[in-house]
């Protein structure tokens, strides 16, 4: 990586890239911030548009930066705006009809998933999605949460955020990774801003704040180098401020996590503690036993040789797209342009999560239907972020799962599932101020997205102590 | 664990696996060319090139058992049966349909190769396959040369056949690699089988063998595990005997030097020796070292400590996904032709800046646009995007241990992925009977400077003639 991260240093400033899509969205949304900006009734009239929700939108609109004057008579893209979305239906039928189209391989050679995933599985998921799928339902529940953009260190942030109705809720910001999504969030908004409807106490109320990464979903995609997890967790904490919080929570798993853990060793006032989903715990002896790629060392409990396992089939099978993420995004023509090459490779992440989908596409409901996995796989498609979301690899120089001596008070929750379920031993040496670890009985890398329950369960325990 | 270190670990032996198919293409064009095989073939075949006058000849072994008439495989499977191509003009207009719909990602975000295959190359790429580029001309060429297929373990191997006019010639098998096939071979035969026109002796002249590895180009794919470059050799073997030869050697880059090296640990009779432009069996303890991301061990000679740290310096993403998921990637290649095409040109930094400089006007030897289009339409056209990649699968479940003690020539090119010192050779190949470093060329030697390479193995070869 030493050629790269040279390379990264010759920040010079770039050509805007060739994105009609992102434009589309961000020139919407730029458009109504101008409206915004001039016109503080058309921004309540806005709002008054929107699907009625149970819990309250503050009217955010009307909060800027505090780097702002009040009167701002131009555009202020760090003004918090309103967003919109929109896909036509040429856009969904352009995609039905090259899933339709699309040229097959011939079968693996096994009768398994050890050669990746299955034609079989590719051709089911196909048939859905080029017929009976439909986008429209899914963007229906995008759409019935509030979005915003604004604009933070020369990018445009993209989020949902949700406001309990409860008193002294507790902000918690959420951030996904990849192959994830906004999508992978939406079911626990509800229940973690409005718990008494969901099986909780008032005490427990959240206020939701779910970003998209830079390159992913609706946030703008960087034209220079730069935005790794270090920067995202600064501009982060620019958000939450920006949001007129100073005292939040957050959350994240795989690259969530890497964001939430540099947010915490960056400790910006406000932020009083996080909770993950993929804990980084490795210790030092460990890594270097499964970077030689030999057995587990003697002496490991059983859950500490369970999690050398997990990792070390991982390295062994499962890094190859993460590596060619990390050294060659832009070699990735292929998912830009064929959407069951996209979406093979998006259900790829690891071999848990893959089976899982294999067997929802299989007819099996597992935490997740066929309907959640292709509206993530589509909202990449419609988004064009293919490409800029693999960039994130390339861009970090980060050891995913070693220890970084976070020092804010922190919860863990081990899925079993998970690329590896963290041994307590490992969890509370490398978290100092562990204030909940769990294990829990079933779920995968996408926790909150196949086991809400669960997942809303632990983030009220995980951070009562802390409200 | 840094994701360095995480992918060396990746490198480390895995455990063996095991685990089958058809594919329409190759059947399609095996149909479309003289399918009916009588009881004995002629021994003239009608391939002439206009400009030489080769004598093809094939001897077959024929069977008595005849199934079906009309199908490939059941009539006499050791059969060598000519072959021609001629794909069919929809798929050429399909292929063109899906290069002008091609959804492109945006730019990437530094100004030169090192996040990728560039989209300003991919661009030009896609404009010139569009407008200028002509398959029907490779197809051409190929169709000039004498093609067969024969069917060997089970798959239909498709390879060229030239013999020299001059006597003596030393029977010679090239194998490609990946992401090549045999049109990285095709100048070289002129230059191998008639010396004297290239600035040769007639006395350096060799019989030419060009075959396409099993999943690649117009032979058949595997439907079962196990096709890995020990049993394409075994199946080289095989196809040289069928061919009536008692004495040959072969030459290989890429994945065609493990398969001349799997030959040579083969041993078997009438081989004479190898020659190979790559080295994949380093000593074993550099092997550990590199795997771990240790620096350079002590004690390294200056060529050594360098031909290290080229070695550790590899991005190898294309070369792990294949090698684990070669399946999960097929999708892509096979749907997608810009795909195909920028996975095809990244095998390595110094191959990929040198195909990006024909694009951008200044080719380098024999890698030309339309060659490198030729390439990649040819592997776009069979469908071989996946098949050619589990061949990685394979190999990553097969390891090579020990000395090779039958004669090893060696030529390293400055481009290729690093230059391996002779003491690293000579730990593996103990008896090198050449070994030379010339001073152009990259890691497709054969496709960019084809005069280069087959004056190299004149020079290796003529001691065991």
């Amino acid at each position: 990586m030493a050629t790269q991260i040279e390379a990264s240093q010759k920040d010079d400033t770039m050509k805007q890239p060739d994105d009609k899509s992102r434009r589309r969205f961000i020139k919407a949304s730029s458009m109504f911030g101008l409206a915004v900006a001039f016109s503080p009734a058309m921004i309540r009239k806005a709002f008054a548009d929107s699907k009625p929700k149970t819990t309250r939108m503050e009217e955010t609109m009307t909060q800027t930066s505090s780097a702002q004057p009040a009167s701002v008579q131009v555009a202020d893209k760090t003004a918090i705006r309103s967003f919109q979305f929109n896909f036509t239906d040429a856009e969904l039928t352009d995609l039905r009809r090259r899933v339709n189209a699309t040229k097959w391989p011939e079968r693996e050679l096994v009768n398994d998933a050890t050669q990746g995933v299955q034609l079989s599985t590719m051709q089911k998921l196909a048939r859905y999605w080029g017929t009976d799928y439909d986008w429209r339902k899914g963007e229906a529940k995008l759409k019935a949460v509030p979005h915003f953009v604004t604009e933070i260190d020369g990018l445009d942030i993209h989020f949902i955020h949700v406001r309990s109705k409860e008193k002294n809720a507790l902000p918690v910001i959420v951030t996904h990774g990849w192959p994830g999504s906004i999508i992978e969030q939406l079911k626990i908004i509800e229940p973690l801003t409005n718990p008494t409807a969901h099986g909780g106490k008032a005490e427990d109320a959240f206020d939701v704040v779910i970003p998209s990464l830079p390159g992913y979903g609706f946030s703008g995609k960087p034209t220079t180098t730069g935005w790794d997890p270090i920067r995202i967790a600064r501009a982060w904490a620019v958000l939450m401020n920006r949001l007129g919080y100073t005292r939040y929570v957050a959350q994240g798993g795989d690259w969530g996590n890497a964001v939430t853990e540099q947010m915490a060793l960056q400790t910006p006032p406000g932020l009083i503690g996080i909770h993950t989903n993929m804990p980084a715990t490795v210790p030092d002896d460990i890594a270097k036993a499964l970077g030689a790629g030999g057995p587990p060392p003697a002496g490991l409990s059983a859950d500490e040789r369970r999690a050398y396992e997990q990792i070390d089939f991982f390295y062994k099978n499962g890094l190859g797209y993460a590596n060619e993420m990390a050294h060659r995004p832009q070699t990735l023509y292929g998912i830009a342009d064929s959407p069951v090459g996209l979406a093979a490779w998006m259900i790829d992440h690891d071999a848990a999560s893959q089976a899982l989908i294999a067997r929802v596409f299989d007819g099996q409901f597992e935490g997740l239907t066929r309907d959640d996995i292709l509206d993530n796989v589509t909202l990449y498609w419609l988004t064009n972020t293919a490409v800029s979301s693999a960039r994130l690899y390339w861009e970090s120089k980060l050891a995913f799962f070693a220890p970084k001596g976070v020092p804010v008070p922190t919860a863990v929750s081990a899925f079993p599932d998970e690329i590896y379920q963290a041994p307590r031993s490992w969890t509370e040496k490398a978290y100092p101020k562990l204030i909940h670890y769990n294990r829990l009985p079933k779920g995968t890398h996408f926790a909150a997205w196949e086991q809400p329950e669960f997942f809303v369960a632990e983030l009220r325990t995980g951070f009562k102590s802390l409200r | 664990m840094r994701l360095e270190e995480a992918e060396h670990a990746a490198k480390a032996q895995i455990t063996c696996i095991v685990g089958p198919l058809s594919r329409f293409l190759v059947v399609l064009l095996a149909a479309a060319m003289s399918l009916t095989a009588p009881a004995r073939m002629l021994a003239q075949q009608p391939a002439q090139t206009t400009q030489q006058n080769q004598r093809v000849a094939t001897v077959t072994k024929t069977r008595s058992t005849m199934t079906q008439p009309g199908t490939v495989r059941s009539i006499d499977t050791d059969a060598i049966r000519p072959f021609r191509v001629h794909v069919p003009e929809k798929a050429i207009a399909d292929l063109r349909r899906r290069i002008r719909e091609t959804r492109w990602p945006d730019q990437e975000t530094v100004t030169d190769r090192t996040q990728g295959v560039q989209l300003a190359t991919m661009k030009e790429l896609v404009r010139y396959w569009l407008t200028d580029y002509d398959w029907r001309k490779a197809e051409a060429k190929l169709n000039a040369l004498p093609q067969f297929v024969t069917t060997i373990d089970g798959v239909d191997i498709h390879f060229i056949h030239i013999r020299s006019r001059h006597p003596n010639a030393l029977p010679l098998i090239m194998t490609h690699g990946w992401p090549g096939s045999i049109f990285e071979c095709l100048r070289m035969i002129g230059p191998l089988i008639d010396p004297t026109a290239h600035g040769g002796r007639a006395e350096d002249a060799f019989d030419v063998v060009i075959p396409s590895m099993p999943g690649y180009g117009f032979s058949g794919a595997p439907t079962t595990t196990g096709w890995n470059c020990d049993r394409i050799a075994r199946a080289w073997d095989t196809l040289m005997k069928r061919l009536g030869y008692t004495r040959y050697v072969s030459q290989g880059g890429d994945w065609g030097a493990r398969v001349s090296e799997s030959l040579a640990r083969q041993a078997p009779p009438g081989l004479l020796g190898i020659h190979m432009n790559l080295l994949l069996t380093v000593p074993p303890e550099i092997a550990r070292s590199i795997n771990a991301s240790d620096p350079a061990p002590a004690g390294l000679s200056e060529k050594e400590k360098a031909a290290y740290e080229q070695r550790k310096m590899r991005s190898l993403g294309y070369f792990i996904e294949q090698a684990t998921r070669p399946q999960t990637i097929g999708f892509s290649l096979a749907d997608s032709p810009v795909g195909l095409a920028a996975w095809l040109l990244d095998h390595d930094p110094h191959s990929y800046e040198q195909m990006a400089h024909a694009f951008e006007g200044h080719p380098e030897g024999g890698l030309t646009r339309d060659a490198i289009l030729d390439n990649i339409t040819l592997y776009w056209l069979t469908n071989t995007g996946a098949s050619s990649a589990r061949l990685y699968w394979e190999e990553a479940r097969f390891v090579f241990k020990g000395e090779v003690p039958v004669r090893a020539a060696f030529t390293v090119f400055p481009g290729e992925s690093f230059r391996a010192p002779r003491t690293w050779v000579e730990r593996t190949f103990t008896n090198l009977i050449y070994f030379n470093e010339v001073d152009k060329g990259g890691h497709f030697a054969g496709w960019e400077q084809p005069e280069l390479l087959a004056a190299e193995l004149r020079a290796a070869f003529r001691s065991l003639r």
